[in-house]
């Protein structure tokens, strides 16, 4: 297997896009990434793009084709996959891109993701995001997104003390840092009292515990290691991509306050790089309720399980502390655009990792990891 | 709005909480699967009716709710954990304030949802304290 990097990164601003359509975002994106690359169409052996529901979200399947239409590389017939994992679709669009290269079937391939959310009301929404969960055995129940993470919210706080603070201080952390991401959808500091006192959605989870409704897309462009400098001067090497899953529904899960695909994928990663968890010099991880931040620092190893919560307050995972997490500002407060988060990760890492992420530079990174999770499960 | 077929394939499952149990490990399934996860290929499955009695895992209670739930609002939301083993989710009928983790449940036929404004109505299992 060859050696994979990103040879070029690129992300729309998020947020609610009323003037833009899904294939504006893309165009967009793409554009930045390749210029970024500095690769021209007859160079692109294959595109990858992630998109959860385009079917619910504006009635439109077939994304591959309608990407690479977009693109302009219609008349190049480059190979086009659209690669659907619900919230995870974009780290698995991008996983795939990294297979193509690694087996030597592909030189240079992008890898985007994309999702356009507000085109349909909240309720319908709503729905279409809990189409990720059980249809059958838990949506028809009543059960919705923030509902089953709101379950194992409420087991965390039993069983290991976390505490309604603990869970505010994620919001409050990564809106801090969405504040200093230009791209990021929310960019405005918020307090613990301000999640406390913020609408109940599913108890114990409030509004502002739920990452948003949003618009966005992002793209990366992969090339094999070897002929990464020809294109840029910057390259960041992919030292593993790896992928679990578990059970669809979460009452199924060995336990209800781990991600067993998280803990599985990580360690996959772990060994693949040869590195440790105390090599990592920062993480973007999926906060799509703040819940979900704490249960993947434990998960990842970065500390004791049912210590989430008290890393976080103590800020240990703030630009700063020992293992800055969710610079971007997470899902929380960058935006969770489904399709297009796990490639925004990956464009966050390449900023910080290249030393031009600004006002959240985390100083001295070399070693970042992403975490991008489907349903209520991970990869790196 | 979806047809019928939909709604009547499941209901051994949701009226009366038929799943299954391998043979081979003794482990029960619900709701019920074709192939046992631990023996795969050996294993030898079988309907079982459970009894629906269990106890709350987990709770929330929804405030928020997708339009076809809208109407429900606030309404608790449980992982049970049937004396059997096998955990499921499902609607508890309480007070917010009652529901509490280790809490006795047990099962009750109820209407769960209608399907849309001219959808069927659709009905199944929903829990009240035992």
């Amino acid at each position: 297997m060859r050696s994979v990097s990103i040879i070029g990164a690129g992300c729309t601003k998020f947020g609610e896009r009323w003037d833009d359509s899904l294939r504006d975002l893309v165009v967009e994106t793409g554009i930045m990434a390749l210029e970024d690359a500095n690769v021209s169409g007859e160079e692109i052996d294959g595109l990858y793009v992630g998109n959860m529901s385009g079917g619910q979200f504006v009635s439109q399947e077939h994304i591959g084709a309608l990407i690479s239409d977009c693109a302009g590389l219609s008349r190049l017939h480059v190979p086009s996959t659209r690669v659907e994992a619900a919230c995870a679709s974009g780290g698995l669009a991008l996983r795939q891109g990294v297979l193509a290269v690694a087996s030597g079937y592909s030189d240079v391939v992008i890898a985007a993701g994309v999702e356009k959310m507000t085109d349909v009301t909240g309720g319908v929404a709503a729905d279409a995001l809990a189409a990720a969960a059980d249809r059958e055995w838990e949506c028809f129940f009543g059960a919705t997104f923030p509902a089953l993470y709101a379950m194992i919210a409420r087991l965390h706080i039993h069983r290991y003390g976390t505490t309604r603070e603990q869970l505010a201080a994620v919001a409050v952390k990564n809106h801090q840092n969405g504040c200093n991401n230009p791209i990021s959808q929310y960019q405005m500091e918020i307090t613990i009292d301000d999640v406390l006192r913020s609408p109940l959605v599913a108890d114990p989870l409030r509004v502002l515990d739920c990452s948003p409704i949003t618009d966005g897309a992002a793209a990366v462009v992969l090339a094999p290691t070897e002929m990464a400098r020809k294109f840029s001067d910057g390259p960041i090497r992919i030292l593993a991509a790896a992928q679990a899953s578990d059970t669809l529904a979460l009452h199924d899960r060995r336990d209800i306050t781990t991600l067993d695909a998280t803990v599985s994928a990580s360690r996959k990663a772990f060994d693949m790089s040869g590195i440790e968890v105390k090599d990592v010099d920062l993480a973007e991880v999926h906060d799509a309720f703040t819940i979900g931040e704490i249960v993947a620092i434990e998960d990842l190893g970065f500390v004791e399980k049912g210590e989430g919560g008290r890393a976080v307050i103590e800020g240990v995972t703030a630009i700063g502390g020992d293992i800055p997490v969710n610079t971007s500002g997470g899902l929380k407060a960058c935006g969770h655009p489904v399709g297009a988060t796990g490639i925004k990760q990956a464009y966050e890492m390449v900023l910080q990792l290249r030393g031009e992420a600004g006002k959240r530079q985390v100083e001295g990174a070399e070693v970042g990891l992403t975490h991008n999770v489907a349903g209520a499960a991970g990869r790196r | 709005m979806s047809t019928v077929p939909r709604f009547w394939r499941h209901i051994p499952q949701r009226y009366n909480l038929v799943g299954t149990h391998c043979k081979n490990c003794d482990e029960y399934y619900f709701p019920p699967r074709t192939i046992c996860p631990t023996c795969r290929r050996e294993a030898r499955m079988e309907d079982h009716k459970f009894g629906g009695e269990g106890k709350v895992v987990t709770y929330t209670t929804i405030y928020n709710a997708t339009d076809d739930f809208k109407r429900q609002t606030p309404y608790n939301l449980a992982i049970i954990e049937l004396a059997e083993g096998p955990r499921l989710t499902g609607q508890v009928i309480c007070s917010p304030s009652d529901i509490e983790i280790g809490m006795r449940v047990r099962p009750v036929f109820r209407i769960l949802g209608r399907d849309g404004d001219r959808g069927i109505i659709y009905y199944g299992t929903k829990f009240v304290p035992a």
